[in-house]
């Protein structure tokens, strides 16, 4: 690779090993303190924030009136029908739960890995996953039509004594959902303690220091708790990377589970995972590239987080394309008239121009480009390429769902789908209500944990002093 | 438990981590017993110097899991065999199979609030006051960029004097007494 030349000319480059520095020179821990915490305490919030907050709940209050207009009128505002019964409502939430996968990934399997340079994007990373899970967990609750019976979902016992049945995947969709979100909103705030009591340390107001210490339940920082509290991370960590694994597997479930042609494979829950984890970085991709920007942190959010984001995205960017080979394969090889004409219908149909947007976005572009540490260092072309992935990974959930209802066996029975303004209103309307989420997010926690970064910086090394003790 | 009055102990600080790492080892293998160290960031080796090597949060979180994982698979197998059995497609009514997987989703959900609360727990947390908070010095850099080490009064090797001169010699950057 051409990393000579790029070892000379960038200070961003560790001589030692022609890597991109995971935090720029020049750090000390009060350094990285300060710029975090300046973030929130400022008492001066920028004005592009608050232009920002507002096109986003400009997008929230959308959300708001059309789950309104929903809750009067019925899910018929959908464009879901016969043949097609899952419509937007269950792309989205696939696409959603998908994005959040990335967040676990970062805080949890990489942790594992001792990947250190996770330290400076998995908080932010985390709080993505949690609104992303909000905003997924939404769509089945409005799509079940009488939402206020949601709870029937649940073991309760109620005075019916009607209770679930334990062989769907549709519940066992409830239990893996509930415990993602569940989790991960533990694992993101117990990593905040710390820094909460930072926070409340540094905080100037009578407010904030009041609401920091109690967020920060008394942190102290004593090393008896600090050990407790890195034994309970990496558990955690190593209960929710199994934990992430199976919602995606679980989710893939249900459509896999059902006998429907386009559905019904074995490849479902490996390649949804890779494809959640890879939508998911393409999403914190977006995220991070304006923050970096916007807040000044390109010191804590290197080139090396942009890259090595991109080699992820290019791992399981193939696992992707290996589904998407896989599913042509077994149409044909499985010798079933149904699965070769979806398949067939996929493609070449009515809707086939779906088909080839998601081979597109998922793999023509990323695949072809990502090789090239050139553009995946180059920060516009990986924010335009974590768009274009998302793009592809939304139809890809579009492919599956759609193009596998709207001809099912019988010809008399096909059908066609055209969504109606209400199913865009709700889409769009989650990615303002995930945007404004953030936004708060940025504002008022810090979005950096800074006890990880101060492990990382190079005098948080123990030395044995040879010199005599003074103690002696 | 003694009255909450008085002297809790005397907190020297540190610049860096390797001074509050040998000041610990050296006072631990001087007897010191009631110490603690206080970091901005988790410091393993501080750990190792007090002499606190192991802790329950892995069995607390075992526990839990295993708790959550019993009470998801009697809850399906009691709610499909026994409290509202239905025929679906002739499947046998304990289909342990199907049960497996929202079971393994409990299991992770009860040992991961075992492990954060039960952390909590054994820390003491939430904790509204502690005297710490009481030394001047103390909240401008434990939680930012200063290595605290206390001698707790409660030791018996405890003079405050004495103890006063000992934290001198490690040549701390201050040595602050702190009341309850």
């Amino acid at each position: 690779m051409a990393t000579s030349d790029i070892k000379t000319s960038n200070p961003g480059v560790d001589p030692k090993t022609g890597e991109f520095r995971v935090i720029g020179p020049g750090q000390t821990f009060r350094s990285v303190t300060e710029k975090i915490t300046r973030i929130v305490l400022t008492p001066h919030t920028p004005l592009g924030w608050f232009a920002l907050f507002a096109i986003a709940g400009g997008g929230a209050t959308m959300l708001m009136v059309a789950v309104v207009w929903l809750f009067l009128k019925g899910v018929g505002i959908w464009a879901i029908s016969q043949p097609v019964a899952w419509g937007f409502a269950i792309i989205n939430f696939v696409w959603w739960i998908g994005i959040g996968h990335a967040g676990t990934l970062i805080s949890a399997i990489l942790l594992l890995f001792k990947q250190g340079w996770r330290n400076s994007i998995n908080r932010f990373a985390e709080a993505m996953t949690i609104f992303a899970v909000v905003c997924a967990g939404l769509f089945p609750l409005i799509h079940v039509g009488r939402p206020w019976l949601g709870y029937w979902l649940l073991p309760l016992p109620y005075t019916m004594t009607v209770w679930p049945q334990f062989r769907s995947p549709l519940l066992w969709d409830v239990f893996a959902v509930s415990t993602y979100a569940t989790i991960s909103v533990v694992f993101w705030y117990m990593g905040m303690i710390p820094d909460f009591g930072t926070m409340r340390d540094r905080a100037q107001t009578r407010l904030a220091q009041y609401v920091y210490g109690m967020l920060s339940v008394g942190w102290r920082g004593s090393t008896r708790h600090w050990m407790r509290y890195e034994t309970a991370s990496l558990l955690l960590a190593g209960l929710a990377t199994p934990l992430v694994l199976s919602v995606h597997t679980v989710i893939s479930f249900d459509f896999a589970v059902a006998v429907l042609p386009g559905w019904h494979t074995t490849i479902f829950p490996p390649y949804f995972v890779a494809g959640a984890i890879y939508s998911g970085f393409a999403m914190v991709l977006t995220l991070a590239i304006p923050l970096r920007k916007f807040y000044h942190l390109e010191a804590l959010v290197t080139e090396r987080h942009i890259d090595n984001m991109g080699k992820v995205m290019l791992a399981t960017g193939f696992i992707v394309a290996y589904g998407y080979g896989m599913e042509a394969f077994m149409a044909w090889y499985s010798a079933d008239h149904w699965e070769a004409f979806t398949f067939w219908n996929r493609a070449f149909g009515p809707m086939g121009w779906s088909y080839w947007v998601l081979i597109f976005c998922n793999l023509v572009f990323p695949l072809t480009t990502l090789w090239s540490r050139k553009l995946r260092t180059n920060i516009s072309f990986m924010f335009l390429i974590s768009i274009v992935v998302n793009t592809g990974m939304w139809f890809e959930r579009f492919v599956i769902v759609v193009t596998s209802l709207y001809r099912d066996f019988l010809p008399s029975s096909w059908g066609t789908y055209r969504a109606t303004k209400w199913d865009y209103m709700t889409y769009v309307g989650t990615l303002g209500l995930f945007t404004a989420l953030f936004m708060l997010f940025v504002r008022f926690l810090p979005m950096i944990p800074m006890n990880e970064i101060r492990l990382m910086l190079p005098s948080a090394k123990i030395t044995p002093k040879a010199t005599t003790k003074a103690g002696d | 438990m003694p009255a909450r009055e008085g002297t809790y102990g005397l907190i020297a600080e540190f610049d860096n981590p390797s001074d509050l790492v040998r000041a610990a080892k050296q006072a631990r293998q001087d007897g010191w017993r009631r110490m603690d160290c206080y970091t901005p960031f988790p410091v393993e080796e501080a750990a190792e110097a007090i002499g606190f090597h192991r802790n329950s949060v892995p069995l607390i979180t075992l526990i839990g899991g295993l708790m959550g994982c019993a009470a998801m698979f009697s809850l399906e197998t009691w709610i499909n065999v026994l409290a509202y059995p239905l025929n679906i497609a002739g499947r046998p009514l304990y289909s342990w199979p199907a049960f497996v997987v929202p079971a393994y989703e409990w299991t992770i959900l009860w040992a991961g609030l075992s492990a954060c609360f039960g952390m909590l727990a054994l820390n003491g947390l939430p904790a509204l006051y502690h005297p710490l908070f009481n030394a001047p010095n103390f909240r401008d850099g434990a939680s930012t960029d200063k290595f605290f080490l206390c001698l707790e009064a409660l030791d018996p090797k405890f003079d405050l004097t004495a103890a006063k001169a000992y934290l001198e010699s490690f040549q701390p950057l201050s040595v602050v007494e702190v009341e309850y």
